[in-house]
């Protein structure tokens, strides 16, 4: 069951969040869409873990500071709200855009970090390998284009939102673009210091992911040697919905492995 | 009033049917549909356009700034602009406008501005505009931050023409150490800077604030929507203690003229219904990239429409709605009176080239209106100018 929301102030700036479970603390970093709905990915993680999902600043229930205009502002953000929560040896989980900010974190401070686990990751890009243009799709094309299983896509496009979920979408989007427009949904800046991530590490990646093709995975590896790697077959851009039950066992052998 | 010659320089010799194809003439559509020999033809063609102006008496003949579409070709207006100075000794010159958020160094736009202002010896208008949301596509500028580089670019380009240099600029967006614009603007302290836009809260207040009033010119609206945005802008100036100027009040249309209505509309269909649903139409992720316009903005536009022409406008519903002016030379007339007379509109941007209308056709129109139309409305005064060089 999805648990109430509740609103924490971190540097002055109001953070929407959902927490559930007890445990080793799992922070999950939401990706460009934010957390529209109590998946059975975080049902299964709250069932193990204290699970915490906060909105990045600029999505959903969180304030928009002006002050938060990059992808790395966000990574100090979250080193702050680890701070403020004084939470220690938490496992970082991160999909899409939210593996880009996670990764981000871990190359600045891995000291309240037992782990980092990305799934999908945005913040990385080769040359020639584009990323889908999430920006040019209309919301019909990018959410056909995010599943493989048209199923899903079918699904999620025959409810009509309501006008405060329109809101919130329209809102999410907004923060997208602030963050992610240009360069578009990397960091030239990034790539060159993921060395630095020396906690124990966890790639997961769609092998169709439309959005981010899964050849990345090879460059992320190459950057974090000692990564675990997982592709999941016959699945798109979000393995935490199309390969939920694959995803959640390998992450939970990942994160109850560590040593801590 | 005050009557500008406008040109968009579309690029007529389309093949409409494989071009549907895409999603848009803007942006997608391959450049491969761009033939030099025919769009050199138009060049020219335009440029002659253009510099009839003069001889007819409009008091402006004026271009604009888009990039990668077939809508128009002018990604460099000033290039048009300046071969319009050379061709021409009296009738201003208005550039509608640059779009500021699109640089990377807006002290650029202030040097070529001046260039422009001197080479004509101060007969240069200039405007200011954001760029359309495809362009934030193209260009890749942020368009979360659209809005700021706008303002940013602005107060650098104003302050490079009234303050002496050098001096450093401390933005956000723009940084410089060294602003120190040579030439200096001919006109003093700088051209007149006009404002079109689609019509927006926050521009209008902006515009109108006492330490600008700019002149603000709608553009591509319904004539209910140009009438509301010209009363809002009043009513703004009122909120600031002022009386607004008709100067400060323009309307951007499409305008055909003929000898009837019947025959105006039959020679002005095609293309006019081409420009409206070949050239214009784009989807609503390409026009209102997030961020361009405010959420509230956004909110209420999204209610009314998703992209602009995705429903087919005809040119009976075109007329209908006033979005343009078509018909005798008396129709015309009491179209644009109307709206004076409703709003006090004193600058008349009219378009008498659209779509794929032909040379010959233009011609006429141009001719046309400058006799049959403009007379009857313009200032006596107007197409008197005295510039004054910097002192």
């Amino acid at each position: 069951m999805a648990p109430t929301g509740q609103v924490i102030e971190v540097d002055g700036v109001a953070v929407g969040l959902l927490r559930q479970g007890k445990g080793k603390p799992v922070l999950f970093i939401h990706g460009a869409n934010g957390v529209a709905a109590w998946l059975p990915f975080f049902e299964n993680l709250s069932g193990k873990y204290d699970l915490i999902i906060p909105d990045h600043p600029g999505f959903g229930r969180s304030d928009d500071p002006d002050w938060i205009r990059s992808v790395p502002d966000l990574a100090f953000f979250y080193l702050d709200l680890m701070e403020k929560l004084d939470l220690r040896d938490v496992h970082l989980v991160g999909t899409s855009m939210g593996g880009w900010i996670a990764s981000e974190i871990a190359i600045r401070n891995e000291s309240r970090l037992a782990s980092l686990t990305v799934v999908g990751p945005a913040g990385v890009r080769i040359k020639g390998v584009p990323f889908g243009d999430i920006f040019m799709w209309s919301n019909e094309e990018a959410t056909r284009n995010i599943f493989l299983n048209q199923a899903i896509a079918d699904r999620l496009l025959s409810v009509k939102p309501t006008d405060e979920q329109l809101d919130v979408m329209m809102k999410n989007r907004f923060a997208v673009t602030k963050y992610g427009w240009q360069p578009r949904m990397f960091n030239p800046d990034l790539e060159k210091w993921l060395h630095r991530i020396k906690i124990p590490t966890f790639i997961g990646w769609g092998r169709e992911d439309k959005i981010i093709p899964s050849s990345y995975a090879e460059r992320w590896k190459q950057r974090i040697p000692h990564a675990k790697v997982s592709i999941y077959e016959n699945c798109g851009h979000l393995p935490h919905i199309e390969a939920s039950d694959a995803l959640f066992a390998e992450v939970k052998t990942f994160i109850d492995g560590v040593a801590v | 009033m005050k009557f500008v010659l406008f040109h968009l320089m579309p690029y007529r010799n389309l093949d409409f049917v494989a071009a549907k194809k895409y999603r848009s003439a803007w942006t997608l559509l391959p450049n491969s549909f761009y033939d030099p020999v025919k769009g050199a033809e138009d060049y020219a063609a335009y440029i002659e356009q253009l510099v009839s102006g003069e001889r007819l008496g409009f008091d402006i003949i004026g271009v604009n700034e888009h990039h990668q579409t077939a809508y128009g070709m002018m990604p460099a207006p000033n290039l048009i602009a300046s071969a319009l100075i050379q061709r021409t000794k009296h009738v201003n010159i208005g550039v509608f406008g640059r779009a500021l958020p699109l640089v990377n160094n807006p002290i650029t736009i202030a040097e070529e501005f001046a260039m422009l202002d001197n080479m004509s010896k101060g007969r240069l208008i200039v405007g200011f505009v954001r760029g359309i949301g495809s362009e934030y596509h193209t260009s890749g500028v942020n368009p979360a931050f659209s809005h700021e580089r706008f303002h940013e670019a602005h107060d650098l380009i104003v302050k490079s023409w009234k303050q002496p240099g050098p001096f450093a600029f401390e933005g956000e967006h723009f940084t410089l150490n060294y602003a120190n614009p040579w030439p200096r603007p001919f006109q003093n302290p700088h051209p007149k800077i006009w404002i079109p836009s689609q019509g927006s809260a926050e521009t209008i207040h902006w515009a109108a604030a006492p330490e600008r009033r700019y002149p603000f010119v709608v553009t591509f609206s319904t004539a209910e929507a140009v009438e509301r945005y010209l009363k809002v802008y009043r009513s703004e100036a009122e909120k600031f203690g002022y009386e607004v100027s008709s100067d400060q009040l323009g309307w951007a249309a499409p305008i055909y003229v003929a000898d009837t209505d019947e025959r105006a509309r039959e020679e002005a269909r095609e293309p006019l219904e081409r420009l409206f649903n070949d050239y214009l139409p784009m989807p609503w992720e390409m026009l209102i990239p997030p961020g361009y316009s405010s959420l509230a903005s956004t909110k209420a536009l999204a209610k009314v429409r998703t992209g602009l022409g995705v429903e087919r406008q005809t040119l009976e519903q075109l007329i209908e709605k006033g979005t343009a002016i078509i018909g005798s030379p008396k129709t015309v007339r009491e179209r644009i009176e109307q709206m004076r007379d409703r709003t006090g509109l004193g600058n008349m941007v009219c378009l008498l080239q659209f779509g794929t209308l032909n040379d010959e056709l233009t011609n006429r129109n141009i001719e046309r209106f400058a006799s049959d139309v403009m007379p009857f409305l313009q200032d006596r005064t107007s197409a008197k100018k005295n510039a004054q060089p910097a002192a």
